[in-house]
């Protein structure tokens, strides 16, 4: 379970650009939810992303993880139950570092990186089967540098590294919004299949109003710092990208463009 | 012939520091100046244990360890204060000036009397008369190998791994869970370390202190590394840290040959056109300015 407490945000105090993101922004999300988040740019998705992982810090406000408040621990801190991926695939892997030994990398996270040998042989098998799954035949590139993959390939392998170890948490941060649509497609499939199999507690920031109508149990709707709309199961059901359109042209309208 | 040894000597000794500015510089993309400051501390550290009658070969570890703990100290001005990676290097650079004078006593510390690594009594009695002209130089060989095949090894532990990704995408060590500034201060104090140890190894060769040896080190250091990395970027059987030896030796050559024409008052002068002509052929010029603005 994470649970954000009145969070406050300000970005830029004491000047004159001084700006108020979150007043007071409360929200729950139960263990096993997949939370889908849309909202026009500003509304707060990613900076509520970057307050739960700790990449910014909030004014005020409590963070709760599991019931424990996590609210004064550092990012690298956080990140030991949580795995997030970034729009941007280069964000989650290693350019000079090949394919096995980002692999490697990955699969060590949580335990201590010391003077052991960096690749572990008896897991080359596991990786390979791992990369499979992913039909982009990079298991027959384990030598090859990441720097030299495409940016699908990228965001493949850094959804497959950032949930290789036990992690409760998954944080999607309009992971699909760099790739082409049949890449986003099966990025998204994967996802979905990855969520599924490890049941983790996700949230994902999308622009794409289908994936968040198609993917995930609950929806929710981010306006200037607030939830305007929040459906969980059988109501997120009834849900139809015409309806969140609608509503987006409404928020449009009353702030006036 | 002289000549050539000597090239081949410094050329190494040298390369032990480029291995070390190579971790900074090319690993962890820290424009490291400590190391103007941390190569003089290895030899003001040597000349200190010798002429108290300390075993020279003790003078290895010391000059490595103590070159560890000024690059902890550049790392936590950089990673705890939150100072800019160029300034911190200044900052420690500057400081180690004095700390040197104090170590050494003063700032000119002859050791021809002194047993060395290179000339004690156990050398003498291993060599073969014959030999005696080139111990020197393959000491210094044994030593730089070593110092190459033990950094290699370590950039394929998983502690390696995680050093080489700090300076690639510093956000994904912090998805690992890892404080990326502790990363950084580990490579800038291995890297300090092998400068140290160059520092160490130098003052035995030449058989003095001198305060002012590491003044435009770091010069040295990112010459031979971008000489090393650019020349051979296309031979990928050769590693990056033989490259980086190889790119020492030609430098030191250059510097040598430059010398046989010119005043030895044009030293600088040789070395700032030299780098400058080094970093033009290999375009890095470019992505150094983008780093350090």
């Amino acid at each position: 379970m994470l649970e954000l407490k009145g969070i406050h945000k300000y970005y830029n105090p004491g000047t004159v650009n001084e700006m108020c993101l979150f007043r007071g922004f409360d929200l729950k999300i139960e263990q096993g939810e997949f939370l889908s988040v849309v909202g026009s740019n500003g509304s707060g998705k990613t900076s509520m992303l970057n307050i739960i992982c700790g990449s910014i810090p909030a004014e005020s406000g409590q963070i709760l993880m599991g019931g424990k408040d996590i609210t004064k621990e550092k990012e690298f801190q956080r990140n030991a139950r949580i795995g997030r991926v970034y729009q941007n695939p280069a964000m989650g892997t290693c350019p000079t570092m090949t394919i096995l030994e980002n692999m490697s990398l990955a699969d060590n996270k949580g335990k201590i990186y010391g003077l052991g040998r960096g690749t572990n042989k008896a897991r080359i098998e596991f990786y390979r089967e791992q990369l499979k799954q992913l039909n982009l035949g990079l298991e027959d590139k384990l030598d090859v540098k990441v720097g030299a993959l495409s940016g699908g390939q990228r965001q493949a392998m850094a959804l497959l590294m950032s949930t290789m170890t036990p992690i409760e948490f998954l944080i999607l941060d309009e992971h699909t919004a760099a790739l082409d649509p049949k890449t986003a497609e099966l990025i998204m499939e994967l996802t979905d299949k990855i969520v599924k199999e490890k049941n983790l507690t996700t949230i994902m920031v999308t622009h794409n109003l289908r994936y968040a109508v198609e993917y995930g149990n609950r929806l929710i709707m981010m306006h200037e710092g607030n939830v305007i709309l929040d459906k969980k199961d059988e109501e997120k059901k009834q849900i139809s990208v015409e309806d969140i359109l609608t509503l987006f042209n409404e928020i449009s309208i009353e702030c006036g463009n | 012939m002289s000549f050539f040894i000597t090239i081949l000597e410094q050329g190494l000794i040298y390369g032990i520091l480029a291995l070390g500015v190579y971790i900074t510089y090319k690993i962890l993309d820290f424009p490291d100046l400590t190391v103007d400051g941390s190569f003089p501390l290895g030899a003001a550290v040597t000349a200190a244990l010798i002429t108290r009658g300390v075993n020279p070969y003790l003078t290895l570890p010391a000059a490595f360890l103590i070159g560890v703990l000024a690059g902890v100290c550049t790392g936590l001005i950089h990673v705890k204060g939150k100072v800019r990676d160029l300034l911190s290097g200044i900052i420690m650079m500057t400081a180690l000036w004095s700390i040197n004078l104090y170590i050494a006593g003063t700032s000119n510390v002859p050791l021809f009397s002194q047993e060395t690594i290179f000339k004690n009594d156990f050398i003498e009695s291993v060599i073969p008369d014959g030999m005696s002209g080139y111990t020197t130089l393959l000491l210094i060989l044994i030593l730089t190998v070593i110092c190459k095949v033990v950094l290699d090894l370590y950039l394929k532990t998983k502690s390696g791994f995680l050093l080489r990704a700090v300076g690639d995408n510093p956000v994904l060590v912090t998805s690992l869970a890892k404080d990326q500034g502790n990363v950084k201060i580990l490579g800038l104090a291995i890297a300090n370390g092998l400068v140290s140890l160059a520092g160490c190894v130098f003052a035995q060769e030449e058989r003095v202190f001198e305060i002012s040896s590491g003044t435009g080190a770091i010069v040295i250091g990112l010459a031979s590394v971008i000489i090393g990395t650019s020349l051979f970027r296309k031979v990928t059987v050769l590693k990056a840290t033989t490259a980086v030896l190889i790119g020492s030796i030609i430098y030191k050559a250059c510097v040598a040959v430059a010398l046989r024409s010119f005043e030895p008052q044009a030293m600088k002068l040789i070395t700032a056109v030299l780098f400058l002509i080094i970093l033009l052929i290999s375009m890095e010029r470019k992505k150094k300015v983008n780093g350090n603005a």
